[in-house]
C-alpha cells in the first residue's frame, strides 16, 4: 500500500507541563511495495511515527493516507480494525505484545481476532515457529517464561501470523543473538519480495539500513533530516555525525583505508571476501586504480 | 581487597524439575576490577546466570558467592547492596513515578543522606544524558531513553559489581560507545566489576575477558582477541564476530599476513600497513 505524512505533527500530553512535539511537520512518501529504513538517535520520534501506521496514534495535526484509508487529527478512523490486519507492528520491546497464556495462544490471537479459522491458524503456527527458529515443543509454554531473544520471536510470529500487507518493525533485531540477527532479517526480506510487502524498519544497524533498505528516512528531534538511497545517505559522514549518528562500519573502514593509503575503493555493495581482495591488490601494488 | 568478587562453583539450575537444566556445572570466578562480556546464543543461560548473581535465583546444586557473601536466602539483601543490576527490558525495573524517584529509590533503600543523594541524581543522569528528563514519567520515555534511565540508576548507588544485561540493546552505536566509555571511566576512580550481557560484537572488544555460553554451558573462557579468532566455532553455536575481526579473517585468508588479530579498525589499519611495507 501507498503510504503518505502531509505535514504531520505529534504532541504528547498537550497543554501540560509535560507537553512534548515529537513530531514536527513532517512529510514523505513510501510507495507501495517498497523497503524503507528509519534511522535516527535516542529519542528522535522513531516509535511515535510508526504507531501511527495502524491508528495506535492519531496525529495532532496534519494527514496520513495508507492505501484508501485516511487518518487526520480531527475524525476517528473508519475501518480501523481493517486497517490492523493489513498493517502489523512489530513493538520494539516484545513484552509490549505479548500476553496470552502459551505462545500457541499469543500467535494464534491475532489471526483469531480477525476472524482466520481455526484449521487456517494451526496450520500457519508451526510455518511460523520454523520462520523464527523456536522449536514447537515451547507452544505450550507462557511466553514470559522465555529469555529475551525467545520473547522476540514469539512477537514477530505473532504478527506475521495475521499476514499483514504492510510490515512494521520497531528494532526487531535487538535481543536476537548474531546468526538470528541474520535469519530473521533474511526472513523478512525473502518475506518482502515474495508477498510484495511494503516494509518499514527502524533501526540502529546502519549495516542492515544499507543491506536491505531501498530507501532511507533520518530522524532528527520530531523532523526528517535527511531522506534518499541508502548508499547516498550512508556516506554524508559529517551531516550524520551532526545528528549523532554514523556511517555504516564498512564504509568507515573504506573511508579510513583511503586516509592511509591514499586509493579509493567505491562501495558498491562488495562481500567482504571481494573487498579483501581489493585491499590485497591495492597494498601488493598491483592495482593502482580501482 | 577481594580476588574474586565473583564466583559460580559446579552451578546447575533448571527453572521447573520437568525441564532440562539450563545451567549445567558452570564454575568462573571475576576478579574485582575485571570487566567480563559474557555473550551466549539466544537461551543459552546468560540472564539466568545475572539472576542467579544477585539472588533472583537460586542454584538447584553448586554455590555462589559475591563480594565474598555466599549467595542464600539468609544473605540476599547484603548481596544486592553491592550487586547493581539492569534488565533487558527496563520496564520491569522501573518503580518511580519519575526519572529522579526513579533514580532516588535505589540510594534511599541504601540510606544515602539527601544532599549527596541530590548529587548523585544529578550526575548520574548527567552521565546518561538524561538531566532534562528528571520530572519525565520513566514508562512515556523512548526505547533509548529507558535504557539510559535504567544504567543511570545503578551508577547512582555505585555498586561494587554491575550487571548489564543487554542494556544498552535499544541505543544507537554512538550512544552504546558513550554509555559504555562513561561506565569504564568509573572503574578508574573505584573499584567496579563490570559484567556485560550482550549480542554486540564490537562490545566485546573492550572488556578483558569473554565467556562464551553454549545451551547452558561455558563453551569458551578467553581474551577478546582470541575469541575472534574462532570465526567458524562461534558461527556454528549462533554467534559471529564483529566487522574487523571478519574482515582480518578473510584478509588472512588469502595469505595477507597480520601481525595480530585486530580488535578495532585502527589496529587492522596498522597491520595492513604493516603488510604493505614487507610484502
Ligand atoms: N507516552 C509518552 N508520553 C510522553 N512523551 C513520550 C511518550 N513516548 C515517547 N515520548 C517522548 O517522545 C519523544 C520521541 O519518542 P519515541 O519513542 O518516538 O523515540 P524513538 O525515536 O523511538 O527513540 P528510541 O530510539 O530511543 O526508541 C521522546 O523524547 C520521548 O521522551
Ligand atoms: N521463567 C522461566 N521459566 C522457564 N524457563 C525459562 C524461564 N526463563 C528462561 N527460561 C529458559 O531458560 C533458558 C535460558 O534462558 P536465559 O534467559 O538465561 O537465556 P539468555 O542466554 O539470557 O537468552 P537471550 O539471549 O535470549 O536473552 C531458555 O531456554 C529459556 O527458555
Ligand atoms: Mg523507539
Ligand atoms: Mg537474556
Amino acid at each position: 500500500m501507498d503510504i503518505s505524512f502531509n505535514e504531520v505533527s505529534y504532541t504528547y500530553q498537550p497543554n501540560s507541563p509535560f507537553e512534548h512535539k515529537a513530531l514536527i511537520d513532517l512529510s514523505f512518501q513510501i510507495d507501495s511495495g517498497s523497503f524503507v529504513a528509519i534511522v535516527g538517535h535516542t529519542g528522535s520520534g522513531k516509535s511515535t511515527l510508526i504507531q501511527h501506521l495502524n491508528g495506535l496514534l492519531r496525529p495532532t495535526k496534519g494527514e496520513i493516507k495508507i492505501g484508501d484509508y485516511h487518518i487526520r487529527a480531527e475524525e476517528k478512523i473508519a475501518k480501523v480494525k481493517a486497517l490492523r490486519r493489513q498493517v502489523g507492528i512489530v513493538f520494539q520491546y516484545p513484552e509490549h505484545q505479548l500476553f496470552e497464556e502459551t505462545i500457541a495462544k499469543d500467535i494464534a490471537f491475532g489471526p483469531k481476532n480477525f476472524g482466520v479459522d481455526e484449521e487456517e491458524i494451526n496450520r500457519r503456527i508451526p510455518i511460523l515457529m520454523e520462520a523464527v527458529h523456536l522449536p514447537l515443543t515451547l507452544l505450550d509454554r507462557s511466553p514470559f517464561d522465555l529469555s529475551g531473544g525467545q520473547m522476540r520471536r514469539v512477537a514477530i510470529a505473532g504478527v506475521l501470523a495475521l499476514e499483514p500487507s504492510v510490515l512494521v518493525l520497531d528494532e526487531p533485531t535487538a535481543g536476537l543473538d548474531p546468526k538470528g540477527q541474520q535469519e530473521i532479517m533474511d526472513m523478512f526480506a525473502t518475506l518482502h519480495k515474495k508477498k510484495n510487502l511494503t516494509t518499514i524498519l527502524v533501526t540502529h544497524s546502519m549495516e542492515d539500513a544499507l543491506k536491505y533498505a531501498d530507501h532511507v528516512i533520518i530522524m532528527d528531534h520530531g523532523q526528517k533530516y535527511m531522506e534518499g538511497l541508502p548508499h547516498e545517505v550512508f556516506v554524508e559522514k559529517d551531516k550524520l555525525q551532526q545528528v549523532q549518528l554514523d556511517v555504516p562500519e564498512v564504509i568507515q573502514f573504506l573511508q579510513a583505508f583511503e586516509a592511509k593509503f591514499g586509493q579509493t575503493i567505491p562501495y558498491q555493495g562488495q562481500t567482504l571476501t571481494e573487498l579483501a581482495r581489493l585491499m590485497q591488490e591495492i597494498l601488493k601494488g598491483e592495482q593502482k586504480y580501482v | 581487597m577481594l580476588k574474586h568478587r565473583v564466583e559460580f562453583r559446579n552451578v546447575y539450575f533448571r527453572y521447573s524439575e520437568t525441564e532440562d537444566w539450563v545451567l549445567k556445572n558452570v564454575s568462573f570466578t571475576i576478579a574485582s576490577d575485571e570487566w567480563v562480556a559474557i555473550i551466549g546464543h539466544n537461551g543459552s543461560g546468560k540472564s539466568t546466570i545475572a539472576k542467579l548473581m544477585n539472588g533472583l535465583l537460586f542454584p538447584d546444586k553448586g554455590e555462589i558467592i559475591v563480594d565474598g557473601i555466599p549467595v542464600t536466602e539468609e544473605s540476599i539483601w547484603d548481596v544486592r547492596t553491592n550487586v547493581g543490576m539492569v534488565f533487558q527490558n527496563p520496564d520491569n525495573q522501573f518503580v518511580g513515578t519519575t526519572v529522579r524517584d526513579d533514580v532516588a529509590f535505589g540510594l534511599e533503600n541504601r540510606g544515602v543522606e539527601r544532599n549527596e543523594m541530590l548529587k548523585r541524581i544529578e550526575q548520574s543522569l548527567e552521565a546518561v544524558r538524561m538531566s532534562d528528563y528528571l520530572l519525565h514519567e520513566p514508562h512515556r520515555l523512548s526505547g533509548g531513553q529507558k535504557q539510559r534511565v535504567a544504567i543511570a540508576g545503578v551508577l547512582a548507588v555505585s555498586p561494587h559489581v554491575m550487571i548489564l544485561d543487554e542494556a544498552t540493546a535499544m541505543l544507537d552505536p554512538k550512544g552504546r560507545k558513550e554509555i559504555l566509555a562513561t561506565i569504564n571511566q568509573v572503574r578508574e576512580s573505584q573499584s567496579l566489576t563490570l559484567i556485560t550481557i550482550t549480542h554486540d560484537l564490537n562490545e566485546i572488544t573492550k572488556a578483558d575477558r569473554v565467556i562464551v555460553m553454549n545451551a547452558g554451558e561455558i563453551w569458551l573462557e578467553a581474551l577478546p582477541r582470541e575469541v575472534f579468532t574462532k570465526e567458524k566455532d562461534l558461527r556454528a553455536i549462533g554467534l559471529d564476530v564483529p566487522f574487523v575481526a571478519k574482515l582480518a579473517n578473510e584478509l588472512i585468508a588469502i595469505d595477507v599476513k597480520l601481525d595480530q588479530q585486530p580488535l578495532h579498525q585502527k589496529e587492522l589499519l596498522e597491520s595492513l600497513w604493516t603488510y604493505h611495507l614487507t610484502k
